[in-house]
């Protein structure tokens, strides 16, 4: 159970460096990318351009108008329209083909590497946080890769062509511009630094509404039990009021920000037009050229703005990233040996743990120097309070984890040498609750053996003796078990788990027996399936009825981490031990009347 | 939203009732509004009047001044006097317009968040279990946002209306010839903008719709972990996430290929009319219909106007989604019935004596095809709970125990039969009599997101010692001693983590402090350690026998300390009386308790799992709403920026 790696001091630079080695996608064909977004960007400039020659040489020209010129201009200028347009939509899809296809790459990669943390199974409070590492933290990339950072790249090209356009009209009305745009940049940043604290509020008030809302669906029974309702809605206003007034706040600072830009661009152009019929006066500015600043103006105010945007996007994208290449970034800490692994040969195993101790992080160890040998074909049950240690046990047998000291043979085999295809076919653990996919009852079955034939199920089925229960379902195999298997009971859920893992035909069958309780009918079923499931092979469970115990072949009874007495039922019993005083207070609780 | 539920509205019903929308939005925040649509006027005059003012600064200041090759200080002045108040004007306006617009849609948005909530409390506990709570709260909060977003660009676009006008009278004063250019080119512009919604609105729903689709397979595949490991099957769910991934990928691509078929046309639209423009131009100026500064005036109108006519765009756009909203927003505001109470006070004091009489009580399915059926729950059921006695409720899952226990308290009302407290019909009974005579502790335990003391009391000014007396009877005076500020602790949601036996110990001296004469307890200890359960049901029963008990138990002692069982099975009483007896003389009664009994030892460490587990969900939850919140913030910056 490791932490995952910790990645919040990686630079900006170092998390794009390695985010573009997960997904070398984003890289493919940057070349071309590029040129097609040079020349996108350089069409938009000839409009100016244009303007500015059709104005002086043919309609304000020295000799007055002349329509065939300034046509010539035009078909010339509408070329280039239609060859920027046309690169821009290049230009798109490339960036979507190339972006999409290096966040798949990220997204699928984080994935099945989360599938090899350890930590999935171990810490189920961190599924939540490392579902968003494949989802909305590759959102957050996203925004970026498809249109920031070309964009960002796009922006400043624009910027630079359009400063030299600028330029080479009037240096002194370029220099004018740039007076004013510079502490626009400037007074932006500032401005979205506030925007941004007030949107952080703005979260923190969307949670409070949110769990304010959720208090009155899902307290709806206590709410009418009480009589609390006024209060309750009184609850509520109260969120909703604070977030429309943080809401109102965010928003309204981030309208000045855009507001500032446009004003600027507007007093520019007023600033440029005073300037430059001052310089046209002295002849150092044609009319043509102070018309295309015009022009100019414009092409200037949309990529500086986008521009203070982008930046923003780029923290974002950067801390998803982050957060992603952090999960990539942590080692699987129970790893498959490979191809260097062994193949384990078949047949009932013979199961050794030799001093194994185990310990979660920074707790005490769970199982201290056990030393067990459980023979082949046997059923053994393992029985102890809770925290005994004797769940780790289990995940010991699969390799869910690896003891801390010591080691765990299958036929001889550590099991840290074994490869996981063989490994996860020889040995199944059944767990408490075995999960369901959202899928039909045959695909849930099917789940272990992917390439089983409804033969097979069928086959299983009726092996264990769930043909009439099935039969019974709407839809036989087909019934749909609905999300986690909710259209099913508890019990009929662990009847799917058993047959499961029958189909998976194992070596070594693990059973975390499950703890609710179920209908009598049920029950009759779920043992006689165990009962038929544990025939011929090694069988270890974890026993949470002491009636399974009594059935076994061979019982361990685990305390504090450690193995206190070993035996059949009844000399366990005769012996007068920890065994005895368990099954005694059993007794008493079930059979008192 | 489902893909088909936005094709279904994008039909061209959608405008008429896109504007019944916008209508009761408009009524609703008619100042608001009206300085946003004022404001957006008077941006798209001054937008128009920008170029106006380039032209006749051109036309009477800077020509002359470059002919004569002389220009005077006041000339400069006049010219920037002309551009900058023509600049300040629309800042002015914008400002009025964004400011306006989202005083609008916040406000309309808290408005219809608090009467849906109304709804919620009011509504009757039935039909909020046929109502999923994840869609309940998706009404409140996602739906009322996208019914009313559409008000962040409708000021705008009705702006964009003015200033079109504004400006084909200017062009047509200027030059018709001219001007007929404009009439081609910004209705086309509208008619692109228009089709490429229609495109680009299914497409984005669709990706939409699959990232929903990613987050879904990811949740289950790393819930089913355990699983997927043990079985050796990560590489196979590698596969189906990689499958997923691709259909998103694809849909995302499809979106940014639409966009980039679009976005250029409309870029190009207007540059290419103003080449019109120009080549025209020359022609009229060169037979001496127009000026030289007139040419670059339109041509100026031309790029200026070519952004803000994509505003239809974005109302098109917004349209679908905001009548989906608004319709689901509706369905819950249009939501009838709330329980009846009377008018009858319950005479006397003490435990009270409960008759459940002939009680039926069945629930409504409606299955796929829209077919509502009656599922019976409970069938006929009749017990008494003697004044100041303890009757335990036995029976398996899906027995009907919890809601008798519904029943009892009156959150529901049976089909048939009767609910009597002291011989009084509970019906009859005004709401304060009723809910002061009985207390529901359920079996999820609530917790408010307040502090103890909020939780105990629920508003009731009542001296501390009182909430202290409540939760030494629940066992839990001790933790609440141990929390950090005491009684003012915040606990539930968001605050200090209690574990599920505390959690359900609180809720406990929640109902006791209350004092109730009838105390319903819906396995409402089922994470308590069974020794401290015991302490509490003998302090219960020790507060001077005040209470009538009605427990649903599991565990054997607290079943055997009752002073009767009523043994439900199917909805049915099948047997009654004292433990012992039942135990001798049904067979189920036996098999069911005994399952109980192995079950004893671990449903404390299965309540705890599903404490964490529900924890964890939490958590999710937050992390979910984090993501929603930077991809809205992202619309809001984009709304913004228009």
């Amino acid at each position: 159970m490791t932490e995952l790696a910790q990645t919040a001091s990686l630079s900006a630079r170092e998390t794009l460096r390695q985010g573009l080695r997960i997904s070398p996608e984003l890289r493919r064909g940057i070349g071309v990318t590029l040129v097609v977004a040079v020349v996108a960007t350089a069409g938009r400039l000839v409009i100016p351009v244009v303007v500015q020659r059709a104005m002086d040489d043919g309609i304000a020209g020295p000799a007055g108008a002349r329509p065939d010129l300034v046509l010539r201009y035009v078909a010339l200028a509408g070329i280039a329209v239609v060859v920027t347009a046309l690169s821009s939509y290049v230009l798109n899809v490339r960036l979507f083909r190339s972006s999409e296809a290096g966040l798949t790459t990220l997204r699928t990669t984080a994935f099945r590497h989360i599938h090899d943390l350890s930590m999935l199974t171990q810490n189920t409070e961190r599924r939540g946080s490392l579902v968003s590492r494949v989802t909305s933290d590759v959102d957050t990339i996203s925004m970026f890769v498809q249109w920031g950072g070309i964009m960002l790249l796009l922006s400043l090209i624009q910027l630079t062509l359009a400063t030299g356009v600028m330029v080479a009209f009037s240096p002194v009305l370029a220099v004018v511009v740039w007076a004013c745009f510079v502490p626009l940049f400037f007074l932006i940043r500032r401005f979205q630094t506030l925007v941004g604290k007030a949107y952080t509020q703005v979260r923190a008030r969307v949670g409070d509404l949110l769990s304010a809302i959720s208090e009155s669906v899902v307290g709806a029974e206590t709410i009418r039990a009480y009589g609390v309702e006024e209060r309750t809605a009184a609850r509520v206003d109260a969120a909703v009021e604070a977030h429309r007034r943080a809401a109102i706040v965010a928003q309204q600072r981030s309208v000045y920000a855009f507001t500032a830009g446009q004003g600027v661009s507007g007093l520019t152009t007023a600033v440029v037009v005073v300037v430059g019929t001052w310089l046209a006066v002295d002849g150092r500015v044609s009319v043509g050229e102070l018309t295309a600043f015009l022009f100019l103006v414009q092409l200037f105010t949309m990529p500086v703005m986008q521009a203070t945007e982008i930046l923003n996007e780029l923290q974002n994208a950067v801390a998803g990233w982050r957060r992603v290449i952090g999960v990539i970034g942590t080692t699987a800490d129970v790893a498959d040996p490979g191809g260097r692994g062994v193949e384990l040969p078949r047949g009932p195993v013979r199961v050794d743990l030799d001093r194994v101790t185990f310990a979660y992080p920074g707790g005490p160890p769970a199982l201290r120097e056990l030393t067990v040998t459980i023979e082949p074909g046997t059923r053994v049950a393992v029985v102890g309070a809770t925290g005994s240690g004797k769940s780790t046990l289990a995940k010991l047998l699969c390799r869910l984890v690896d003891p801390t000291e010591g080691v765990v043979l299958l036929d001889g085999i550590d099991i840290s040498r074994v490869r996981f295809s063989s490994l996860r076919r020889r040995v199944v653990l059944v767990p408490q609750e075995g999960f369901l996919f959202d899928a039909s009852l045959e695909a849930n079955l099917a789940f272990a053996v992917p390439g089983a034939t409804r033969a097979d199920v069928v086959d299983v089925v009726h092996r264990l003796g769930l043909g009439d229960w099935v039969d019974s379902l709407a839809l036989g195999l087909d019934t749909p078990v609905g999300q986690r298997g909710e259209s099913l009971s508890v019990g009929e859920r662990q009847l799917v788990a058993l047959a499961r893992a029958a189909l998976a035909d194992p070596d070594l069958l693990l059973l975390d027996e499950a703890t609710s309780a179920v209908d009598p009918l049920t029950e009759v079923r779920l043992q006689r399936a165990v009962e038929e499931l544990t025939r011929g092979r090694t069988s270890v469970a974890i026993a949470h009825r002491l009636s399974t115990a009594e059935a076994a072949d061979d019982i361990l009874v685990v305390d504090r981490g450690e193995v206190v007495e070993r035996g059949r039922h009844t000399d366990l019993v005769a012996a007068g031990g920890t065994y005895a005083r368990l099954y005694a207070s059993w007794v008493a609780q079930t059979r008192r009347s | 939203m489902p893909p088909e539920t936005i094709a279904h509205h994008a039909s061209r019903d959608v405008l008429r009732r896109g504007a019944r929308v916008v209508w009761t939005g408009i009524r609703e925040q008619r100042s608001w509004f009206t300085i946003a649509v004022l404001g957006s006027a008077l941006y798209g005059v001054m937008t128009v009047a920008g170029a106006w003012a380039v032209g006749k600064v051109f036309r009477e200041i800077v020509t002359p001044a470059v002919a004569a090759h002389e220009v005077t200080p006041q000339q400069l002045a006049t010219a920037a006097g002309w551009l900058g108040g023509v600049v300040v004007l629309n800042i002015i306006g914008v400002l009025a317009r964004r400011l306006g617009a989202a005083r609008v849609s916040f406000n309309l948005g808290a408005i219809y968040r608090r009467r849906v909530t109304r709804q919620y409390v009011t509504l009757p506990l039935s039909w909020h279990q046929r109502h999923p709570s994840g869609e309940l709260l998706s009404n409140a909060n996602a739906d009322v946002e996208a019914a009313w977003n559409i008000f962040a660009p409708l000021p705008m676009a009705l702006g964009v209306v003015v200033m079109l006008l504004v400006a084909a009278v200017q062009m047509v004063l200027i030059d018709p010839w001219v001007a007929l250019v404009g009439f081609f080119v910004f209705p086309a512009l509208f008619a692109v903008n228009a089709v490429f919604q229609r495109h680009m609105s299914p497409l984005v729903t669709q990706a939409q719709a699959l990232r929903a689709v990613v987050s879904d397979v990811a949740h289950e595949s790393f819930e089913a972990a355990l699983v997927v490991k043990t079985l050796g099957r990560e590489n196979e769910e590698g596969v189906r996430f990689a499958e997923v991934s691709n259909r998103l990928r694809a849909a995302n691509v499809e979106v940014g290929r639409t966009r980039g078929l679009f976005d250029p046309a409309i870029d190009a639209l207007p540059v290419l009319g103003t080449l019109v423009a120009l080549a025209v131009g020359a022609q009229r100026v060169a037979t001496g219909g127009m000026t030289a500064a007139e040419v670059v005036q339109i041509a100026y109108l031309f790029s200026v106007l070519s952004f803000p006519v994509r505003a239809f765009g974005w109302v098109l756009g917004d349209l679908p989604r905001s009548v989906v909203g608004w319709e689901r927003v509706q369905a819950v505001l249009r939501a009838q019935g709330a329980m009846e109470y009377g008018d009858r006070e319950l005479p006397g004091a003490g435990p009270a004596r409960l008759d459940v009489e002939g009680v039926s009580f069945a629930h409504e399915v409606v299955d796929a095809a829209g077919r509502a059926d009656l599922t019976p729950v409970l069938t006929s059921v009749t017990f008494t709970v003697p004044a100041g006695r303890t009757v335990a409720l036995v029976g398996a899952t899906g027995s009907g125990k919890s809601t008798l226990a519904d029943l009892v308290v009156r959150l529901v009302d049976p089909a048939s039969g009767m609910i009597r407290y002291d011989g009084v019909d509970v019906r009859t009974l005004r709401r304060d009599s009723l809910r002061a005579a009985s207390a529901l502790v359920a079996q999820s335990t609530f917790l408010f997101d307040d502090t103890v003391r909020g939780n105990v009391t629920l508003g009731d000014p009542a001296p501390d010692d009182r909430v202290w007396q409540a939760l030494q009877v629940a066992s839990v005076d001790d933790v609440v001693r141990a929390l950090p500020n005491g009684l003012d602790t915040r606990v539930g949601e968001r605050g200090t983590s209690l574990s599920g036996g505390q959690r359900q110990r609180l809720a406990l001296a929640r109902a006791v402090f209350r004092g109730p004469r009838l105390l319903v307890l819906d396995d409402a200890t089922s994470a308590v350690d069974p020794s401290v359960e015991q302490a509490i049901f003998a302090r219960l029963r020790a507060a001077g026998g005040g209470t009538s008990v009605l427990v649903v138990a599991h565990r054997l002692a607290t079943i055997a300390a009752a002073d009767e069982v009523v043994f439900l099975e199917n909805g049915v009483v099948s047997a009654q009386g004292g433990h012992e007896e039942l135990l001798a003389r049904n067979e189920q009664y036996r098999a069911l308790v005994s399952a109980f009994a192995d079950d004893a030892a671990e449903r404390a460490e299965t309540a705890e799992r599903a404490e964490r587990a529900e924890t964890a969900k939490r958590a999710e939850h937050a992390e979910t709403a984090e993501g929603t919140e930077t991809h809205e913030r992202t619309q809001t910056a984009e709304a913004v920026q228009r």
